[in-house]
């Protein structure tokens, strides 16, 4: 059975990656046919760093997704703290309206945002509310909740004790927030900033009933190369990027273990002396 | 006697219309050793974070050196707290988290210095300073979260079941250090506990609760000698309560035979409880004592024998160094101030019969005690139960 | 204690921008596109969408099921590793969910293609190239594909917390390994089963992407219609109407499954 198991998950394993390698294989294709491989070539990647289309959209990308993931952070945080010390009713019912957007189909958040704001349009009788406005808070509130998803946790098995004896002590809430909750808190925070982070910078659906002409991200642009053939450059892109991830996934994991580690010593010792 | 220092007046907490405390009554003098003792859920922690200001009284005052200090947060107020899990800053080392409050105070870095290195003198944890405090043990554990609230050299010590973690050797040991720190420092210590040994050993003041209400404060002796109702009688040591009348001062009646007693001040042929310590009891020959009876259990328990002696169906518990085989009959005697007489109370008749008894003591056999308990009453409104 | 008001910037962002935009989709189907009048003539017109409706739920039960088959040994494997190995694990899974989904489904299309990968290998052995593409099967790969990780990852959570002793106590009471399985841990997973079924489900009942790429007309799903109201067809009324709809058919049947788990979706949660 553990053999059967451990073949099925390799297999599985291979099926989760075949497009990256095709993707990966395209890149250095010299012919412009993914299905064709013409020979090997670094072109791909020379002309995207000339490239005066891919990188500022790019850059929007990077920039709408660090400016949503880190107002959602901020203002997540900010949420997870004050629904922790909320009675249970109001925060089951926070906690509702927080699973509203992860339960909800991509699709009708993004088209009910899309309506909100060509409702806002009508209102105002202007034709230009969609931009990078729109994305920024359309990218916010699909963020929020994986902020407060992953931060709750930690507020809740920290020993709600610290943040007394931090007042007991002499700090004022503030102090005690930036003295003890937050170190006790940030692995939560650090994850769910990254995760929004990822989730805005991939997201397609919801920006695609929420864009306007003046601000388009690198998805809604390959979206939209549909009709035409993609660019090879575009596969030369996605290899970096994938590259960049994954450094940055094994980082992260590196530093989660070493805090797991100090963690489960902790949890150790008091368990015995229980 | 001591200036008071703390008083609560009419003291009410409420979680969710459900009353934990009811109305609070109390004052604790300046440099006093005050345990408030009770079970699981009887609001002594209620009242403690009420003290340190992790709770604001429904309604009631709480007063410090004669000023309300009912809406001072508790930064601002000159008591400190040893938390029953120690909550010790994982991510500082045991000087650091012994500093802590000394550098929020922005007091100078040498006198940091002294006073911390002074205070794990104090604690006998010199040369730990730079050790983490998941390496630490449970026992060095509570000694830090005892320096880190001393050093702050609060007027008022609160210490929630503090050696409630440790193992039975080490809490005894903490016992003696806790009060010899207490009596050296000269400062007031609130001991919260549900450990009546505990809390007759150590305290100069012992408070009882039960129900959200204090059932009874005064010395451990008092407690032990005089208790108030059934419920002290039951909880701090053992005892077996009876249904007696009063029939005189001095004299009570009760398994159908007159006893002289030294109580006095109850009305002629009152209802009332009788408490008889179990080793206060003389077992004598079945002709020459009081009652006679027939023993139906015995267990050692080291220093003595538990021994359940039936008489007329009403099972008694005599704690006795001379053993008496199963089925023997014994007779006993009383001696007046082995008799004490309490007014009937809404206890009567809930304790003080041995006919289940088991030799583990009610403590553990209790179903529903559990050691966290505790917890739940006092935050039941800011706990997470995703 | 005060710190509730730190609360506050947050919920009023979602009272702004999550429940009055569902008010908004609400209003947008009820009302008539040129005149603004009340109308139920959207609602109505649904009934024409009936079989797409049904298509979409059908294929996204399949490939929850499907999503599940697969998703159980794998994640049953990586909770059974030392936790060196569950990182790592954990992490390639997780990884693809972070990379351009477009991209990934144009590869598929690129190896599924008649003139694809697959395809020139097949011709190249000398046989008929083989309709891989441009059919239900291919949806349903592409949705498998796409949502299988959140099928493990809840899976993974939920076997992970299983207390060991738990299943050496039933061995201790004379169960065989199927009977553990059948007896302990599949119940004890069944959060998990149910969070990530949801998890697979709601996403697949609502692309619109995949079943472009990889579909034909036959294949027409809900998403599909409701992106074409609002891109091309530009009735917006309508397509407020068929969100509606399918918002109504994911709660009937997050509503159900939940019924199947008595716990909170803990297992739902995603950590990174």
């Amino acid at each position: 059975m553990k053999r059967f198991n451990f073949v099925f998950t390799v297999i599985v394993m291979l099926f989760l990656y075949i497009p990256m390698i095709v993707l990966g294989v395209a890149s250095f294709n010299a012919g412009t046919d993914i299905a064709v491989f013409k020979g090997f070539t670094l072109e791909n990647y020379s002309e995207l760093f000339v490239d005066k289309t891919l990188i500022p959209l790019l850059l929007n990308s990077l920039i709408l997704a660090v400016l949503s993931s880190l107002i959602a952070t901020v203002l997540g945080t900010m949420a997870s703290m004050g629904i922790h010390s909320m009675g249970r009713r109001m925060r089951s019912l926070t906690m509702g309206m927080t699973n509203i957007p992860l339960t909800n189909p991509e699709i009708v958040t993004g088209v009910s945002m899309g309506l909100l704001f060509a409702f806002i349009g009508i209102i105002l009788k202007t034709q230009n509310v969609l931009g990078f406005t729109t994305l920024l808070i359309a990218h916010v509130t699909f963020n929020l909740p994986y902020v407060i998803l992953s931060v709750m946790p930690k507020l809740t098995q920290m020993d709600p004790n610290l943040e007394e004896a931090a007042l007991d002590l002499g700090c004022t809430p503030r102090q005690a927030f930036f003295k003890v909750v937050l170190h006790e808190i940030l692995p939560g925070i650090i994850s769910g900033a990254l995760m929004a982070f990822t989730m805005s910078l991939d997201d397609f659906v919801i920006s695609y009933f929420v864009y306007g002409p003046s601000f388009r991200t690198l998805p809604l642009e390959i979206y939209s190369m549909v009709k035409k053939p993609l660019q090879p450059k575009i596969y030369a892109l996605f290899t970096l990027l994938f590259i960049s991830i994954l450094l940055v996934m094994c980082v992260m994991n590196l530093l989660q273990a070493r805090d797991e580690k100090r963690g489960h010593n902790l949890t150790h010792k008091r368990r015995r002396n229980v | 006697m001591a200036k008071e220092l703390i008083r609560l007046v009419n003291c009410q907490m409420a979680f969710d219309d459900e009353i934990v405390l009811d109305s609070i009554n109390l004052y604790i003098n300046d440099k006093e050793f005050l345990t408030l003792l009770g079970p699981s859920g009887c609001g002594k922690t209620t009242t403690l974070r009420i003290i340190g200001g992790f709770l604001q009284p429904t309604s009631g005052d709480v007063l410090f050196d004669g000023e309300r200090i009912n809406d001072v947060p508790p930064h601002r107020r000159k008591v400190n707290t040893v938390f029953q899990k120690y909550a010790l800053f994982p991510h500082l080392d045991v000087y650091d988290n012994i500093a802590f409050g000394l550098r929020i105070a922005k007091l100078p870095e040498d006198e940091v210095d002294r006073r911390v290195t002074e205070m794990l003198g104090i604690v006998s944890l010199k040369g730990f300073e730079d050790r983490k405090i998941s390496s630490l043990s449970g026992g060095q554990q509570q000694r830090v979260a005892i320096a880190r609230a001393l050093v702050n050299r609060p007027k008022v010590l609160l210490l929630d079941e503090p050696l409630g973690a440790l193992d039975l050797r080490l809490r005894k040991d903490m016992q003696n250090e806790l009060k010899r720190i207490q009596q050296a420092m000269g400062i007031t210590f609130i001991y919260v506990t549900h450990d009546q040994e505990e809390a007759l050993s150590m305290s100069d003041t012992i408070v009882v609760m039960d129900k959200g209400k204090i059932q009874q404060i005064g010395r451990p002796e008092d407690i032990y000698n005089e208790p108030k109702n059934a419920f002290v009688a039951d909880f701090i040591g053992e005892s077996n309560i009876l249904d007696g009348i009063m029939r005189a001062d001095r004299l009570v009646e009760f398994f159908g035979r007159k006893f002289v007693c030294v109580d006095s001040g109850f009305e002629k042929d009152e209802p009332v409880d009788v408490v008889i310590r179990p080793e206060d009891i003389d077992i004598v020959a079945p002709d020459a004592g009081h009652l006679c009876g027939t023993v139906t259990s015995v267990t050692f328990k080291g220093v003595h024998y538990d021994t359940i002696v039936d008489f007329k169906g009403f099972k008694w518990l005599i704690q006795t160094t001379d053993f008496c085989p199963e089925g023997s009959v014994i007779g006993i005697r009383l001696n007046p101030e082995d008799i004490h007489i309490m007014h009937k109370s809404e206890y009567s008749g809930m304790f003080g019969d041995y006919s289940s008894y088991s030799a583990e003591y009610d403590e553990i056999a209790d179903p529903e005690y559990t050691e966290e308990e505790d917890d739940s009453e006092s935050r039941e409104e800011e706990r997470n139960e995703e | 204690m005060r710190s509730k008001l730190l609360a506050a910037p947050y919920l009023l962002w979602m009272a702004l921008f999550a429940i009055i935009p569902l008010c908004v989709v609400l209003y947008f189907a009820f009302t008539d596109f040129y005149t603004g009048a009340f109308t139920l003539a959207n609602i109505i017109k649904l009934a024409d969408y009936l079989p797409i409706f049904a298509k979409s739920v059908w294929l996204a039960l399949i490939s929850s099921v499907i999503c599940l088959i697969i998703g159980y040994p794998v994640a049953y494997y990586i909770a059974g590793r030392s936790p060196l190995w569950q990182r790592l694990l954990y992490m390639l899974v997780m990884l693809p969910m972070c990379m351009s989904f477009l991209l990934r489904t144009m590869a598929w299309v690129a190896m599924l293609e008649d003139t694809g990968i697959i395809n020139s290998v097949v011709k190249a052995i000398g046989l008929q190239p083989l309709p891989l593409i441009r059919n239900d099967a291919a949806v349903i790969l592409g949705m498998v594909y796409n949502y299988l990780p959140y099928m493990i990852m809840p899976l993974y959570t939920v076997i992970m917390k299983i207390d060991r002793s738990l299943i050496e106590a039933a061995q201790d009471l004379g169960c065989n390994s199927s009977q553990v399985f059948r007896g302990v841990i599949l119940p004890l997973s069944l959060p998990g089963i149910i969070s990530g079924f949801t998890m697979v489900f709601v996403p697949a009942i609502s692309t619109f992407y995949i079943s472009q790429k990889l579909g034909s007309p036959g294949t027409t799903l809900i998403g599909d219609v409701i992106e074409s109201q609002f891109k091309t067809a530009y009735n917006p009324n309508l397509g407020a109407a068929l969100s509606l709809g399918l918002m109504v058919i994911v709660f009937i049947c997050v509503a159900i499954m939940n019924r199947f788990s008595t716990d909170d979706d803990e297992g739902g949660v995603v950590t990174l």
